[in-house]
């Protein structure tokens, strides 16, 4: 029973960061519509960044804000520069682009850092809390996810930007005709999705060790929470992260050698597919037509 | 008086097929212009060339300005609320939120305005927390010209408020069109089909038939042309 606790709680840590990721997709898809592949990548570079500012000398925390900062606007840039040009475009073309961007952060990440292991600094102490039922790292790493879920909630629910936000996605010509800059609105959702990102990678760098190819599991297990939760429900995203978590540690654990555990992800993406296309949550809204 | 709005030989484009052909139509302050016309008559994409939806030549003027080179949200937010073709609701929002993205560039007076609207239409007041998709037609109208007052516009443009509305309903929202823009002191374009209830309302008209301006004038000698009564009005 206390194994199995303890094997619930880290992988609610673990699933918290596949939370994070699965709630950066969510957001681009539900404003542009777009599966966007380089999140992941995107993450991971800005990780090597938080690396470059604390080996600088910057204070940790400092670092990380410094971080999701440049990030923020990285994303912004992106979209401007890379997205926006095949806004119009057929779908395909656009996730073509996504993937263009994956493997350029990969081989930018590779040539300015090499592909050694680097060793990431954590935050948090690891010591053993509650009779070693959950480290205080993974509690530390479960914090700042949910602390980031806070914010962007009241951020989404309750500032005149975050309202404009959604109304941008859900209906972008009625938003022009109430003076949203819709441009603009996209551009700041590639912004948080690329800050909600580089907090996922600072946080599970610690465990995983820094290298450019660290996220291409993450981003699976992403996937897996995202459609798991209904691709378009940043609550589901976050549920499905949780759940996605959890089980893939006590598969892990229980039922297949832990090498496999990344079939997990897999299997659940055919399920969800197959049985559930909707997700748990990716239910339509109430409509009178 | 002066024109809020004016277009001078104004074409309209969707891609590269010409569908409004240079026309000459004005909108005084204070007043009530409609614009009539047959189904692809070019009536909804006059109000979208105004609006920067479509590509456009010419010339358009909001208040002495030229306006048709800006963006449809620059457009908006100088004073031109459009209630679109389908009322663009926002459905998966609530009904105060959607008050709320209607007073996006108006933060200062939004609270103020959105009591003064839940005024003109009680029925929003009670589903202020339900969705925009969940209301009927009517109130969905209710709701986008709600909406667009909240933009404290000076000039409020509507496409076809009657659409799909019972005979009753569609009498309620156009004594309230009329009350607001007295109140409100707001010029109003209006494209309608039912011709004769527009003809009531409005002072001036244009009838537009396949991409031209082919009648105009005030509303009465419009009611009163033979031709007019015969094709539009029906008796």
């Amino acid at each position: 029973m206390h194994e199995l606790l303890q094997q619930v709680f880290s992988g609610l840590a673990a699933g918290s960061i596949y939370a994070s990721v699965a709630l950066a997709l969510v957001m681009i898809y539900r404003s542009t519509d777009l599966v966007n592949f380089a999140q992941g990548e995107m993450a991971m570079f800005s990780t090597y960044i938080a690396w470059t500012l604390v080996n600088a000398g910057l204070p940790f925390w400092v670092a990380f804000v410094a971080t999701l900062v440049i990030s923020f606007i990285g994303g912004m840039v992106i979209e401007r520069v890379v997205i926006r040009p095949v806004e119009n475009a057929p779908v395909l073309a656009a996730v073509v682009v996504t993937i263009g961007l994956l493997l350029i952060f990969n081989s930018l990440a590779g040539w300015i850092y090499t592909y050694t292991v680097q060793d990431f600094p954590s935050p948090f102490p690891d010591r053993p809390l509650l009779g070693a039922l959950i480290t205080t790292r993974d509690l530390g790493v479960i914090g700042v996810t949910l602390a980031m879920l806070v914010l962007l909630f009241v951020f989404f629910r309750f500032t005149s930007t975050g309202l404009a936000m959604r109304a941008a996605a859900q209906n972008p010509v009625s938003a022009r005709l109430c003076g949203i800059r819709v441009g603009r609105m996209l551009a700041i959702g590639w912004g948080l999705a690329a800050a909600i990102g580089a907090t996922a990678g600072i946080m599970v760098a610690p465990v995983l060790f820094l290298d450019p190819n660290m996220m291409g599991g993450v981003l699976l297990y992403a996937f897996a929470s995202a459609l798991l939760g209904g691709i378009t429900s940043p609550v589901g995203a976050v549920v499905g992260g949780l759940i996605v978590g959890v089980t893939e540690n006590l598969v892990g654990t229980y039922l297949i050698a832990s090498q496999l555990k990344l079939t997990v992800a897999l299997a659940l993406i055919i399920l969800v597919l197959v049985f559930r296309p909707n997700g748990l949550f990716g239910t339509g809204i109430v409509r009178r037509v | 008086m002066a024109a809020i709005l004016e277009l001078r030989a104004v074409k309209a484009f969707y891609g590269q097929s010409e569908v409004v052909h240079g026309i000459d139509v004005a909108v005084e302050e204070g007043g009530m212009t409609v614009l009539l016309g047959a189904n692809g008559a070019g009536k909804t994409t006059t109000l979208r060339a105004i609006c920067g939806m479509v590509r456009t030549e010419g010339e358009i003027l909001f208040a002495g300005n030229r306006i048709d080179r800006r963006a449809t949200e620059a457009i908006a937010a100088v004073g031109v609320a459009h209630v679109p073709e389908g009322r663009g609701t926002f459905i998966g929002l609530t009904v105060e939120e959607n008050l709320r993205l209607g007073g996006y560039t108006r933060p200062r007076g939004a609270p103020a305005n959105m009591q003064r609207m839940y005024g003109y239409f009680p029925i929003l007041a009670d589903r202020r927390r339900q969705q925009g998709g969940a209301l009927s037609g009517g109130e969905q109208q209710m709701l986008a010209i709600a909406r667009a007052l909240m933009m404290e516009p000076r000039l409020l443009v509507l496409d076809e408020p009657s659409f799909g509305l019972a005979p009753r309903i569609v009498e309620d929202i156009f004594a309230i069109v009329e009350r607001i823009r007295k109140e409100e002191k707001v010029s109003v374009l209006l494209v309608e089909q039912n011709a004769s209830l527009a003809l009531q309302l409005a002072d001036h008209a244009y009838l537009l038939e396949t991409g031209y301006v082919v009648a105009s004038g005030s509303a009465k000698s419009l009611a009163d042309n033979p031709q007019i009564r015969r094709s539009y009005l029906g008796y």
